[in-house]
């Protein structure tokens, strides 16, 4: 027994700072967050009343949050079809080797390295909802102007400033900065493939659509995985490309939980504010828990 | 058949052979055209907002007529420049000073972490390491409102010390995880041997761990600065634009409802240099980084 103790004991007390630190930072601090949640800590005032789960009730049938939810939904199924229809299809262009190979991939992947306040600033120009054809259609500017002038007038629109639809407006960005990263993980996986492997297939008389159905897809769906784990839970948190886009943090539009926690924590409704809080890390916590159980699994086999 | 005949068909065959030969040419070189047409497309999608930020940057008030709002600048001006400068600089500073060492810490324990949790594994190992692990996912919104109450307990002053503490503590998982990834490829033999020469858990950290760590620092390195410098949430949380880094400046800079487009774009390019540096000399290790995001070793 001393023995053991001799040999794991070292191991455990280098790992005790940050087994503390992550203790009480993040899993203490989920269950405080949790408490505050179930209080009517609704003002600055110091107020510790238990109320059960009346905030949650409460913020569940509020129109704005619901419209919330509503927002990252649609914000989520854009941001992970764009990221994985693009990063997928310059994967695939780029995955045999080609001339100029490693700038389509550095081009591809910089918007990656810069942070979304500062593209944000862009895109809010790009994005700007004035269209030619209003009132006041002369100081159009970004992509409208652009669409205007290349004959694709029809095509202009407002962009995030419509209710409904508006959130996949911020998405655009969100995928033109994720994409590349997406990229970079299924090029990783079109390199772990074996050449044996696709010349056998080839050999045994595959067509090229069959080869990618049998052969490639399946050796390819752990990085797909990965992406989707990895970019969900990203924007079911994204917060900066909004505040970026839209300074306006009451914007009704564009509203998801991430920002209206911060609405509401401005606000001094640290109540509110922490029940937002929990139910964005119960949707987190339903997606990557089961990843991060599969993983673990899979390294022991 | 006579030997003409089979002369004939070989000569037929060959013949056949060459005409199929250049189709298959031409499909190629079709293919290969429109490959490259695609990539080029998308080269130029990805630029067009790099195209405005840098051209509306040098655009003088006269200049930033809609109209003209996809050309270049009539008389380039750098007076939008100046002013992003002036605005930025103060934040600029305060980013260095609290981006560089939380990143040296968390990388030195995660390698640490890293080492124990690859090499020097004990009961249970896996399950604190998942547990280290699924602080990297949580949505910080969900210990909000507890922190920032911590964090003013613990005495630490808003700005630049807070932010420090925060991104050292949250950083942590995917030090630790990158590092453990990284060390998984050391032979065992190597600690084995050192073991067997008497030498403790921190020795043979110092004499053979740590010689093989560069890459590994490097990518986490990359990996801490980058996401620090580009942090908005904690920075909106924690600091104001007294004592907050660059990404607070930048955002009340071009936030405002009468924005000076040239100074904010000028100064969304500031903000994003050293980052773009970063990646443009070390593109290959940030990459890793992104890599071993993926969780998988």
């Amino acid at each position: 027994m001393l023995k053991r103790v001799k040999t794991w004991g070292p191991g455990v007390l280098l790992l005790a700072p940050t087994i503390i630190l992550v203790g009480v930072f993040v899993y203490w601090l989920i269950i405080e967050n949790f408490r505050v949640s179930l209080t009517n800590q609704h003002t600055a005032k110091p107020s510790n009343k238990y109320v059960g789960f009346e905030n949650y009730t409460n913020l569940l049938a509020d129109p704005n949050f619901q419209h919330s939810l509503w927002n990252l939904l649609i914000l989520t199924i854009v941001f992970l079809g764009g990221t994985l229809i693009f990063g997928f299809l310059w994967a695939w262009i780029l995955e045999q080797p080609a001339k100029g190979e490693g700038f389509f991939r550095s081009v591809y992947l910089f918007p990656m390295s810069v942070s979304f306040i500062a593209s944000g600033v862009v895109w809010r120009w790009l994005l700007s909802s004035l269209q030619t054809t209003q009132p006041g259609g002369e100081r159009t500017t970004g992509l409208n102007r652009l669409l205007d002038s290349v004959g694709l007038g029809a095509l202009q629109n407002d962009w995030w400033s419509n209710p409904t639809w508006g959130i996949a407006a911020i998405a655009l960005p969100a995928v033109w900065q994720l994409s590349g990263y997406v990229m970079a993980l299924f090029l990783a996986g079109f390199r772990g493939i074996p050449d044996e492997l696709r010349e056998a297939a080839r050999i045994d008389g595959c067509t090229e659509w069959k080869l990618y159905r049998h052969v490639i897809f399946p050796q390819l769906s752990p990085v797909m995985l990965s992406a989707i784990i990895i970019i969900g839970h990203m924007s079911l948190k994204l917060f900066d490309l909004i505040r970026a886009i839209v300074p306006d943090a009451n914007t009704y539009d564009v509203q998801v939980p991430a920002t209206m926690m911060w609405v509401k924590y401005i606000g001094s409704d640290y109540a509110d504010a922490a029940a937002i809080g929990t139910i964005l890390l119960v949707l987190v916590a339903l997606v990557v828990i089961p990843y991060l159980w599969y993983t673990s699994r899979a390294e022991k086999r | 058949m006579s030997t003409a005949t089979v002369k004939n068909n070989r000569r037929l065959r060959s013949a056949q052979d060459m005409a199929s030969d250049a189709k298959r040419t031409t499909k190629r070189r079709i293919n290969r055209t429109l490959k490259y047409a695609l990539l080029i497309f998308f080269v130029i999608v990805i630029l067009l907002p790099a195209y405005v930020l840098v051209i509306t940057s040098f655009k003088g008030t006269a200049d930033a007529d809609p109209s003209r709002a996809w050309y270049l600048p009539e008389v380039w001006e750098t007076g939008g420049w100046v002013k992003a400068w002036t605005t930025l600089a103060p934040s600029l500073g305060r980013t260095v000073m609290l981006v560089v060492p939380s990143a040296l810490l968390s990388a030195f324990l995660g390698s640490i972490n890293g080492y124990v949790l690859a090499k020097w594994r004990f009961p249970g190992a896996n399950i604190v390491f998942t547990l280290i692990l699924f602080g990297m996912f949580i949505p910080y919104q969900a210990v909000m409102i507890p922190l920032t109450q911590l964090v003013s307990n613990l005495g630490v002053p808003q700005g630049v010390p807070s932010l420090m503490l925060l991104h050292i503590v949250y950083g942590l998982p995917i030090c630790t995880l990158i590092f453990r990834n990284y060390y998984a490829s050391v032979p065992d033999e190597l600690i084995e041997a050192s073991r067997m020469d008497g030498a403790g858990i921190l020795r043979t950290y110092g004499s053979v761990i740590f010689p093989l760590s560069a890459p590994g620092f490097v990518v986490v390195l990359i990996w801490q600065f980058t996401s620090a410098w580009n942090d908005y949430l904690f920075a909106a949380f924690f600091s104001s634009g007294r004592n907050g880094p660059v990404t607070i400046a930048l955002s009340f800079l071009a936030g405002g409802q009468l924005t000076d487009y040239a100074a904010s774009m000028a100064g969304a390019l500031i903000a994003s240099v050293p980052t773009l540096i970063v990646y443009i000399l070390l593109g290959k290790y940030f990459v890793g980084g992104l890599m071993s995001g993926s969780v998988k070793g």
